[in-house]
């Protein structure tokens, strides 16, 4: 089948003090093409854990990850990632960076060229082409991030806490930016965040992770998404089901804050 | 065990008298320090004030941004350097009014008293002819004067002492029973020594008198030449060469081992380092060579340098080599360590092999710490071949110092370490020009 598999994954490994961890347990999910799924969950949860294991980096103990088919086994130009930051190459112009992947790949200049100058007019760096990344703000950098990823065509992007580091202002800029870029390019995304707005905002599927072990709580099919894509972000928070959900949500999260805080005073 | 820690304890003590001896000089040097401050702020201050961000902080002390070096200090600094140099030497660089009193040069005279065995006491005079290092005293008859005590004639040049036989030409002599009871009027002992103004005069054990000329405050040339003929003495260094090799073939010989031991260093250390920082069984393999050899100093090596390999070049490149050797492997390896763990896993999310990560991510990742380590390397590099050079060399600037001072020629010595100082420094300054230029990156990850 077309689209990613997540099959029955299990983590669980050895601490140097002889316990054991069970990072995730039995987590299953089939993301169709061009699916974008936000994932929420109280720290501990996993869910960086599982974003690592489908990005390639980490073998699961238990169970399989499958793209278009195949089975995953190691980091590959079909599933980008999108860090938090300090994933640019500052000793690249913003140029380069985007087009390292193509570069790697020994696509022809001239192709390559066209390829990054017309993401970079997409992300709106038109006028940073040539700037050392250093010299961008942060919300800058992660725009870089987001063209390097998308220059490679991935089947997949995962993004780890992609706008975690950028202030309020800049973020709302940058979630809808990712929305954008999500509708015209029609790529699956796994979104991991801290923050349930932008779950909720960014999140065509939600999943919330409980911890200990990491697995999956409960799942959302949300509108919020298609709703934003090209509108105004504060306008779909005005939408009545948004407040609902979020306060759903928020419960449910301090809720299991306040059981993992219960039992770490427990085992104290 | 006792003995050991009482010597010690001596040596301290020793320690402790100099430098309270010093201090009155080290006060002195802090209050020339407080005082141009206060003067130079006082000027500026009627100059044009500064509107600058710093300039409006009221928060300074502890600021350390507001701390930057100032330009006018470093300046007065180094002027100062020169102009006590200057004026403890006597250089013709400084005019005569700041010199320090100088030593006593020209003729004058002091009187002593001879008392015979019988108790009769008569006064004779010494005239002394103080002369500079090199210049021609005519030597000079005085007349023998009145009494059995004779007047006597003391040519002597200036920072040496001299003997007199004053009974020599007397009428009654030490064998005699005849002794110096009083110079200038006032009483004398032996062992002990009479201020007469341009010098002093001393009894000594054998009833003789000695007379040293007055050193005024200004230092010898063998202890410290001026500067001005340091200067005078590179240019003729410069232009005829010292012992029959030039100043420039001594540099360049430094330079050649310097540069080439810390290439070959370089050339072994930074592959290392990469292996190190890319493999737990390198890492290892090397960590305990690395991590023992590291703290040995290079300078600890070099007799068994000269044992293997003797005093000629392939010893100081191995030396150098050995000391960049380290360094570099160490820079290269915490180069690799350092590379954040995201970038590397973007690259191969982004499709990079393992040779294109080492290629595009992990070696310009490195390129700031093995400038760092270039630099650190390089320093050690220069210390280490002027030390050996000292120790045993045919060539170089640190043989060309050690050879100079053998022959007291101290201006050589003194020009010699500031060319060293200098060619450091430039050193430095270079390969920070060249980090800027080549790893603009550095620090901005």
């Amino acid at each position: 089948m077309s689209g990613l598999e997540i099959d029955n994954i299990s983590m669980r490994f050895e601490l140097p003090n002889g316990g054991a961890v069970q990072a995730l347990k039995d987590v299953s999910l089939d993301l169709k093409k061009g699916e974008l799924l936000s994932v929420l969950g109280p720290s501990g949860c996993g869910k960086t854990t599982l974003l690592n294991i489908v990005a390639g980096f980490l073998a699961p103990t238990g169970g399989e990850i499958r793209l278009n088919g195949g089975t995953v086994s190691g980091p590959s130009a079909d599933r980008g990632m999108v860090f938090q930051q300090g994933a640019l190459f500052e000793w690249m112009s913003v140029r380069d960076n985007v087009g390292f992947g193509p570069s790697m790949k020994g696509m022809p200049a001239a192709e390559k060229r066209e390829k990054v100058d017309h993401l970079l007019d997409v992300v709106g760096l038109q006028d940073f082409k040539e700037k050392a990344v250093y010299e961008l703000s942060g919300g800058m950098q992660q725009r870089v991030s987001l063209a390097r990823c998308l220059c490679n065509e991935p089947d997949v992007i995962l993004m780890d806490e992609p706008l975690g580091a950028l202030d309020a202002l800049t973020r709302e800029k940058m979630q809808g930016l990712v929305l954008k870029l999500w509708k015209e390019t029609g790529k699956t995304i796994i979104l991991i965040t801290h923050s349930v707005e932008e779950a909720l905002l960014l999140g065509e599927r939600l999943l919330v992770m409980a911890p200990r072990p990491g697995r999956i709580h409960r799942e959302y099919r949300l509108p919020f998404a298609e709703l934003g894509v090209g509108a105004d972000l504060r306008e779909v928070k005005k939408h009545p089901d948004y407040a609902k959900t979020r306060e759903e949500i928020l419960t449910m999260i301090w809720d299991m804050e306040e059981e993992i805080m219960g039992r770490s005073e427990e085992s104290a | 065990m006792g003995q050991i820690l009482s010597d010690l304890g001596g040596e301290l003590f020793v320690l402790f008298v100099s430098i309270a001896q010093a201090l009155p000089a080290l006060v002195g040097y802090i209050a020339i320090i407080l005082l141009a401050m206060t003067v130079w702020r006082f000027i500026r201050r009627q100059m044009t004030p500064k509107a600058d961000y710093t300039s409006l902080k009221t928060v300074t002390f502890g600021d350390e941004s507001a701390v930057v070096s100032d330009k006018a200090a470093s300046f007065i600094s180094i002027a100062l350097i020169f102009v006590i140099w200057g004026a403890f030497t006597g250089s013709n660089w400084l005019p005569g009014m700041f010199h320090a009193p100088g030593p006593f040069v020209g003729d004058s005279s002091f009187v002593y008293t001879v008392e015979d065995a019988n108790g009769y006491q008569d006064e004779a005079t010494v005239f002394v002819s103080v002369f500079e290092k090199g210049a021609e005293v005519p030597s000079q008859e005085v007349a023998a004067g009145t009494g059995f005590a004779k007047d006597d004639f003391l040519a002597v040049q200036a920072y040496r002492s001299k003997l007199i036989l004053w009974d020599k030409n007397d009428e009654t002599n030490r064998s005699e029973g005849a002794k110096i009871v009083s110079v200038d009027g006032r009483a004398i002992s032996k062992d002990n020594a009479v201020d007469v103004g341009f010098g002093r005069v001393a009894l000594t054990d054998k009833g003789t008198l000695n007379f040293e000329p007055g050193k005024g405050w200004q230092m010898e040339n063998i202890w410290l030449p001026a500067p001005d003929s340091v200067a005078s003495r590179l240019v003729s260094v410069w232009a005829e060469g010292y012992q029959n090799v030039t100043l420039a073939e001594h540099l360049s010989f430094s330079l050649f081992r310097v540069i080439v031991g810390f290439f070959l260093g370089a050339l072994v250390g930074i592959p290392l380092g990469y292996a190190m920082g890319l493999s737990d069984w390198f890492r290892g393999w090397f960590d305990p060579i690395v991590e023992f050899m590291r703290p040995v100093p290079p300078l600890a090596l070099i007799p068994l340098v000269i044992i293997w390999a003797g005093i000629g070049e392939q010893g100081k490149i191995i030396l150098l080599f050995l000391a960049a050797l380290w360094i570099m492997a160490i820079g290269a390896r915490s180069g690799v360590s350092g590379v954040k763990i995201s970038k590397v896993h973007a690259a191969y999310s982004l499709g990079a092999s393992k040779v294109q990560i080492l290629r595009h991510v992990i070696i310009p990742n490195s390129l700031p710490e093995i400038f760092t380590a270039a630099r650190v390397a390089m320093g050690v590099c220069w210390g280490t071949v002027v030390a050996a050079e000292l120790v045993a060399a045919e060539k170089g600037v640190g043989k060309m110092i050690v050879a100079a001072s053998k022959f007291q020629d101290t201006d050589i010595v003194l020009m010699g370490i500031i060319l060293i100082g200098i060619i450091g420094f430039g050193i430095d300054v270079l390969m920070r020009l060249a980090e800027k230029w080549l790893v603009p990156w550095k620090g901005k990850g």
